[in-house]
């Protein structure tokens, strides 16, 4: 009897839960009206802590309010020295260079590749293994307006409401309108999506969308698409670089970027490549933590692409919002921060208080379902407390097995039910716990309609490309579920295409990386004490103990 | 309101465990990643996701007077005291390229590039050793009868972490064959979406140019009208 994979002191809650499922199966929880949700943000979502962000000493968004974090390594020294650099000795000369391996990266070399640039005349350079990113760890699904009773138009309205109307329109348009265009390309690639014996796409709910159009491939959407893209990748013998992440871009004399300088993790030597087009596609900060939260983000996620592009003068937007995702796991210690994917709720669960009660209708978009978590937990003080001080609720997933049959959880959210199996918890039978978690950065590097990287004027930086999460203004301040996938292959399309094609005209002139001399000295100017150096490429997790006894005798 | 505070100082069990044959004493409980992490390794190969989903951290550990290898993933397994344990910082297998516009959805397609697959001597060790439990031998023995469909269905939660290849007799590259079989599945073997073939029509012949163009000039005060007269499907 009792739930074996949770402590004894959480079952009366448990008990709870069961007791008012049957009546709640019958409850609709009454929609956030536009003034109740401001309230709830501005008191219980993170962003709205004046103490978390500070505004940048200098750069192209001087001035700007950022989390601390980000302004950490923003306002950080190179690691490298630029007089160690032979820039006359290239390792790599190729037309386009992608600095990233996640599905932004893969889908940016695809296309580059299909407008006439040589496999061999493309290179990805990635600091993990390539495909090792957040594409593969996204699970709920991918956004396109393809039914009938659903459009572009509809879309874009989600997807603007979703972000407080903050988003640069012109990209908006592009990722709703090319949308269905993705999803094809991914059918005749074999992407294997959820769909009924006719074929049509089996299509749901996620927060904040008014039309269901939620495209899945089981809760392994994500790795379903990486996998597909990876394999064309390897196919067409694109040149791969893996555990060599770039470290600074490098430009020409006429102020041009022109390739980077690539660190080898495990040799630690260095790499010089020469490219006519970079098309940055380094994802996001969820390994920065921002305010302490754990991350559903995978272990490479340190925001590369913010601190080298912010040195060559990219302009950054919408870097004051942040998107917890609203249901991580809270419990087992082992996997908190980890992902509970949307689509739980989109299949029915609702999210539950200690007594068993509803406290918000649980597709709001995913800011305001985080601020209702935060505030049920630590306003009203309904939330589970666990051994480490943790603290969560719950998230109804039997209902799932009540409203939609017997199996549904095995068959549609086989990730979810194993992550937690491993734990001796079986969500078809026991809730699960959950408190928000660092899940994705909103903001990011600015770009245009042809994915170019903007500075600080409006204007493009010659050879710099930018798609996927290190991007902002697609999703404004918030990004809905479903649109991340969606971003990466719209943009990253875009940005091979557009590399492609600048790539076919350009001449690079004489590499150089006064850029990063000049940094330095800004810095110094603004007072920055040298101590910190980015970017960081790996989290720091080890031990105090064994930290404070680590010492580089450098035999 | 950060979202992990210790609340009570906890009296932490610590457990002896043997990193590629060192010990270190760690505290119980943690996984497989956090354990080194707290002997003092910076992870650089065998670390991906951190979550189940890359298949980066293959693991084979044993125990002391236990004949038995054990496997898993490094950063879902729990230490367990007198754990003898490697994560694989790699897994040499063979990617045959190919055009998938080119090839049939039959088993002669997949034979010829994986001629291995015949081998199968159906131990089952492949299955046993799945940490996603998945049933790979009979996903095998349904691409030996031609079942493609059913092997790309069977097969679909891999995550390509290499166990089943390494310790298979008959040399199959489990996961490469997968991938081929399921890209097979999905083109050839499942009917296209029609409602995305109309739609694709309507994009192309501007149906929606003219709205969104609207939409685009129009402004905050405007969207936000339109978003709070939304009609939920």
């Amino acid at each position: 009897m009792g739930y074996p994979g949770y402590p004894e002191e959480f079952w009366d809650s448990i008990e709870k839960v069961e007791a008012t499922r049957e009546r709640r199966l019958k409850e609709v929880f009454k929609r956030i009206t536009p003034e109740e949700k401001e309230k709830l943000l501005e008191k219980w979502h993170p962003d709205y802590r004046p103490e978390g962000k500070r505004a940048l000493k200098l750069g192209p968004n001087k001035g700007d309010y950022v989390p601390n974090e980000v302004a950490d390594i923003l306002e950080a020294y190179p690691l490298i020295d630029p007089n160690d650099i032979d820039l006359e000795d290239i390792d790599y000369d190729v037309d386009v260079l992608i600095i990233g391996g996640g599905g932004s990266g893969a889908a940016a070399a695809l296309w580059t590749n299909y407008r006439g640039i040589k496999a061999e005349n493309i290179l990805i350079a990635t600091k993990l293994r390539f495909g090792d990113a957040n594409t593969k760890m996204a699970q709920g699904g991918i956004q396109a307006a393809d039914r009938p009773q659903d459009s572009p138009p509809i879309h874009f309205i989600d997807v603007i409401g979703g972000g407080h109307y903050a988003n640069k329109p012109e990209l908006v348009r592009i990722l709703v309108k090319e949308a269905p265009l993705i999803i094809k390309w991914h059918e005749e690639l074999g992407v294997m999506y959820d769909k009924d014996e006719h074929g049509n796409f089996i299509e749901i709910h996620g927060g904040g969308t008014s039309r269901k159009r939620m495209h899945a491939a089981k809760d392994y959407t994500g790795l379903e698409i990486m996998r597909v893209l990876m394999d064309e990748v390897l196919n067409r013998e694109i040149r791969v670089i893996e555990f060599s992440p770039a470290v600074e871009l490098i430009m020409d004399t006429s102020g041009q970027v022109a390739g980077a300088v690539l660190y080898n993790l495990e040799t630690n030597q260095y790499y010089v490549v020469r490219a006519k087009a970079t098309v940055l596609t380094t994802g996001g900060f969820g390994r920065l933590h921002i305010q302490e939260f754990p991350t559903t983000n995978h272990y490479g996620a340190t925001a590369d692409g913010l601190v080298m592009g912010y040195r060559v003068g990219t302009h950054l937007r919408d870097m004051d919002s942040v998107q917890y995702h609203p249901t991580g796991a809270a419990f087992p210690e082992q996997i908190v921060g980890q992902l509970v994917t949307e689509k739980v709720r989109g299949l029915g669960a609702q999210l539950v208080n200690i007594d068993g009660e509803q406290f918000i209708y649980p597709l709001e978009p995913r800011d305001v379902v985080a601020a209702a978590i935060i505030r049920e937990c630590y306003g009203r003080n309904k939330g589970i407390v666990t051994v480490t001080g943790q603290r969560g609720l719950w998230l109804d997933s039997p209902m799932i097995e009540i409203i939609h049959g017997e199996g549904t959880i095995k068959r549609y959210l086989a990730a979810m039910y194993r992550q937690f199996k491993r734990f001796d918890i079986d969500i078809t039978k026991e809730p699960m716990l959950v408190f928000p978690t660092l899940h994705y950065m909103n903001g990011g590097i600015e770009i245009n309609e042809y994915t170019q990287a903007l500075n600080a004027d409006g204007k493009p930086i010659p050879g710099l490309f930018a798609a996927g999460e290190v991007t902002g203004g697609v999703h404004g301040k918030n990004r809905l579920m479903g649109n991340s996938l969606l971003d990466i292959n719209v943009f990253g399309r875009r940005g091979g295409i557009n590399a492609a094609k600048h790539a076919k005209k350009a001449k690079v002139g004489k590499l150089t990386l006064k850029h990063v001399n000049n940094w330095v000295t800004k810095l110094k100017e603004a007072g920055i004490a040298p101590k910190r150096k980015a970017p960081i490429i790996l989290p720091e997790y080890r031990g105090k103990r064994a930290l404070s006894r680590s010492i580089n005798i450098g035999f | 309101m950060t979202a992990q505070k210790t609340v009570k100082k906890l009296k932490v069990k610590m457990v002896s465990i043997y990193i590629m044959g060192k010990e270190y004493k760690v505290p119980e409980g943690l996984t497989i990643h956090k354990a080194m992490e707290y002997a003092g390794y910076k992870l650089v190969r065998g670390v991906g996701c951190r979550a189940g989903f890359c298949g980066a951290c293959a693991t084979v550990y044993r125990f002391k007077d236990d004949y038995r290898l054990y496997t898993g993933l490094a950063c879902q397994t729990t230490v367990k005291d007198g754990m003898y344990l490697v994560i694989l910082p790699f897994v040499p297998a063979k990617k045959p390229g190919y055009d998938i516009e080119k090839l049939k959805a039959d088993f002669s397609s997949i034979v010829k590039l994986f001629p291995e697959v015949t081998r199968c001597v159906q131990c089952n060790t492949c299955t046993k050793v799945c940490p996603q439990e998945i049933q790979v031998m009979d996903a095998i023995q349904m691409i030996l009868r031609g079942d493609i469909k059913s092997a790309a269905e069977l097969s679909f939660d891999c995550i390509a972490c290499g166990i089943c290849s390494l310790r298979c007799p008959a040399e199959i590259i489990h996961y490469n064959l997968f991938q081929l079989v399921r890209r097979l599945n999905g083109k050839y073997l499942t009917p296209k979406s029609q409602h995305l073939v109309q739609r694709l029509k309507e994009i192309e012949e501007g149906k929606f140019d003219k709205e969104l163009e609207k939409l685009v000039k129009m402004g905050p005060e405007k969207w936000k009208e339109l978003y709070e007269q939304r009609v939920i499907e």
